[in-house]
């Protein structure tokens, strides 16, 4: 399988405190991960550091076929890449609709000139429709989204990150606050967009982990304490004096 | 810090031409006409119209003369603070930078027109002086005794470099925009490619105001000091009398007020509108969208300070007078105040607030105002007229948000919105639109 994300060495320290210790870490170009940890495990620095949030003191991040790094990227061009980023609480634009929300999302030319003069195309409008459909607004692309449910901006925004066609996904506690039905169906829609692209799902709760069915990464101290099946790494006895044993 | 207001105007968005379209996934019919989809455009602009009519027929100049002359100026120089406060609007009200500089790019809008004024003037009074020499003055002369006339006040009779092009008309009618654009330009790239936001970009802006005007006041900038430039208010080679030229000024400025609703209105109207927009509700998302946040800040910076170059342009050979004084701090803070009281983030709050406030202003502190006797202390209004207006720029943003330009959505609100069909609440078993109105 190619690697579509090759992450090796990387440390970063706040204050002297070490975040991500030696961390290395591989994605697929089709490939559903979880990652997995206790608190002040370094999920979150991990995303920023992925996403050009934080730079890191050092390692090597490579990205693509090319093998470029995305050390030198700021945060919009490594979006640009292909790279998007969902974060824990939902954050859409609450003052505009489902639908401007979409489009402002949606895969085209980001520069203010080519914005300026943009004009949404009977294919874009079409995508927008489509990807409402696969998220379950279709019936609400024109209330403002500040007006949705917890659940349902949720889901916006992973209809955002697809409209980006992105070639990996960064989602943060997808499930945090989902009744189960809401659950189940996030969880439907993160497996199929990882049929054609890498979806990294950062994850607290075990169950929803299971329900992804994939491979899964410990994380613990900033670096990677096991990795493999959800029943291979929860036998791990570190794994288990760490995680699961407090 | 002041929360960014909530925009109502983007109920007007480049989308509503199109229904919600739910399962069937139609294709969406073609959006409508800028004007169709924002009607508040076309109520300004007729406004405006009749406004400018109005003031015509009644002026010295055309009719009975029931409106002054020099009432004409003070209502085009208001129509020009109604155009600044149009350029504050969108980077304050729509982008979220709360800039306390704009008012500087508004007054060197106005120096760099008034360069070329009162050098062309000045000709105009040493070539008529001279010409009953016996001997013809030669063009060196001429433009020596100009330069005395000019800067004698500041003990100088040499042209400063900044003056090399005052005698082109052409040239600094392009400064007037040039200027306030690339200094917008370099500030802006140094401030926001370092991260600057929120409070301490506005105290950034206002250090930069600050920084101008004090340059400006020290006798060697070039700009004659605190003696300004004056004599604005006539034209050059225009024999016309200052009733007419009133009127061409008052004209000027309501064209370009019409015009730079327009391009305010046509910038926030359609996609670039939703990301300056994210922009200031939350940057960061913007960023991970793939879009440049800075390059975006850049531009509507510039763009702004652009326009309130042309403003102060047209304001001061209407005020006849321009100082250093125009550009300290102050002034850009009542520009804030009058946006937010007016409404920020919709931008005919912007033109309310700046016209209602500014005129309020001038009649308090120009001393019509009739004091008011309290028996124990008499509230003179030029001494108290500060209080008042800072007191209900404390009010409104702590109690009306939406400023004045939100009396319109008690009107506008009162009719349902139109929800296509969807539930009316958050959750999916609210009620439907349809049972609602059974």
């Amino acid at each position: 399988m190619s690697t579509l994300l090759e992450v090796s060495g990387v440390s970063v320290s706040f204050d002297g405190f070490k975040a991500i210790n030696n961390l290395s870490f591989q994605i697929g170009k089709a490939e559903l991960r979880a990652i997995i940890g206790p608190n002040g495990a370094g999920k979150t620095t991990f995303m920023d550091i992925v996403t050009g949030k934080t730079r890191p003191d050092e390692g090597r991040i490579l990205w693509g076929g090319k093998n470029r790094s995305l050390l030198a990227m700021s945060e919009a061009r490594i979006a640009r890449e292909g790279i998007g980023r969902k974060f824990q609480k939902p954050t859409v634009f609450e003052d505009q609709t489902v639908r401007e929300n979409l489009l402002m999302a949606l895969k085209n030319d980001r520069g203010p000139l080519a914005v300026l003069f943009y004009r949404p195309s009977a294919a874009d409008l079409q995508r927008v429709v489509d990807l409402a459909e696969e998220i379950g607004l279709q019936d609400h692309l024109a209330r403002k989204s500040g007006e949705l449910s917890h659940g349902q901006k949720q889901w916006l925004e992973i209809g955002m990150l697809l409209a980006q066609e992105p070639r990996l996904l960064l989602v943060d506690e997808p499930a945090a606050g989902m009744t189960p039905e809401e659950r189940e169906h996030t969880t439907a829609l993160l497996v199929e967009a990882a049929r054609t692209r890498a979806v990294v799902v950062v994850e607290h709760d075990m169950e929803f982990v299971r329900r992804l069915d994939c491979r899964v990464t410990v994380l613990h101290e900033g670096s990677v304490l096991a990795e493999g099946s959800l029943d291979h790494v929860t036998a791990n006895q570190k794994v288990i004096d760490v995680y699961l044993g407090r | 810090m002041l929360d960014a207001a909530k925009d109502p105007s983007s109920g007007h968005g480049y989308l509503d031409g199109l229904g919600a379209e739910p399962t069937t996934g139609r294709r969406g019919d073609a959006p409508k006409p800028l004007i169709v989809r924002n009607p508040s455009i076309l109520v300004f602009l007729t406004a405006l119209a009749l406004f400018t009519l109005t003031v015509t027929v009644l002026s010295e100049a055309v009719g009975p003369g029931l409106i002054s002359t020099s009432f004409v100026k003070t209502l085009g120089k208001t129509l020009c603070l109604c155009l600044v406060a149009i350029a504050m609007d969108l980077v304050w009200g729509y982008c979220g930078i709360l800039s306390l500089g704009h008012f500087a790019f508004f007054g060197l809008g106005g120096y760099m027109i008034g360069m070329w004024l009162m050098y062309e003037r000045t000709r105009d009074i040493v070539a008529t002086a001279m010409a009953e020499a016996p001997i013809p003055p030669t063009d060196a002369e001429i433009v020596d005794a100009i330069g005395t006339q000019i800067f004698g006040v500041v003990g100088s009779s040499e042209f400063p470099l900044v003056w090399a092009f005052a005698d082109s008309l052409a040239i600094q009618l392009a400064l007037v925009v040039l200027v306030p654009g690339v200094l917008a330009l370099v500030f802006g790239w140094l401030a926001f490619r370092s991260r600057v936001t929120g409070v301490y970009l506005s105290i950034l802006t206002q250090a930069m105001t600050l920084a101008l005007a004090l340059y400006l006041f020290q006798n060697d900038s070039g700009l004659r000091g605190n003696n300004g430039l004056s004599g604005l208010q006539n034209l050059p080679g225009v024999a016309a009398p200052q009733s007419v030229v009133s009127l061409w000024f008052f004209w000027a400025s309501a064209a370009a007020l019409g015009l730079g609703y327009l391009l305010a209105a046509w910038l926030v109207s359609g996609k670039f509108g939703s990301v300056i927009r994210g922009i200031r509700d939350n940057e960061a998302r913007v960023r991970f969208l793939g879009y440049s946040v800075e390059g975006y800040k850049l531009f509507i910076f510039a763009v702004t300070a652009m326009i309130a170059g042309i403003a102060g342009a047209l304001y001061y050979p209407q005020a006849g007078i321009i100082n250093p004084a125009e550009i300290a701090p102050i002034a850009s803070i009542y520009l804030a105040v009058w946006v937010a009281i007016g409404g920020r983030g919709r931008l005919y709050g912007a033109v309310i607030g700046a016209a209602f406030v500014s005129l309020v202003s001038s009649w308090f502190t120009g001393g019509q105002a009739p004091d008011l006797p309290l028996g124990f202390y008499t509230v003179k209004w030029v001494d108290w007229w500060l209080i008042v207006l800072g007191l209900s720029f404390v009010l409104v943003t702590l109690f009306a948000p939406r400023g004045i330009g939100g009396l319109v959505d008690l009107w506008t609100e009162r009719r349902a919105p139109d929800r296509h069909g969807a539930d009316l609440g958050p959750d999916p078993g609210a009620l439907r639109e349809q049972e609602a109105t059974e």
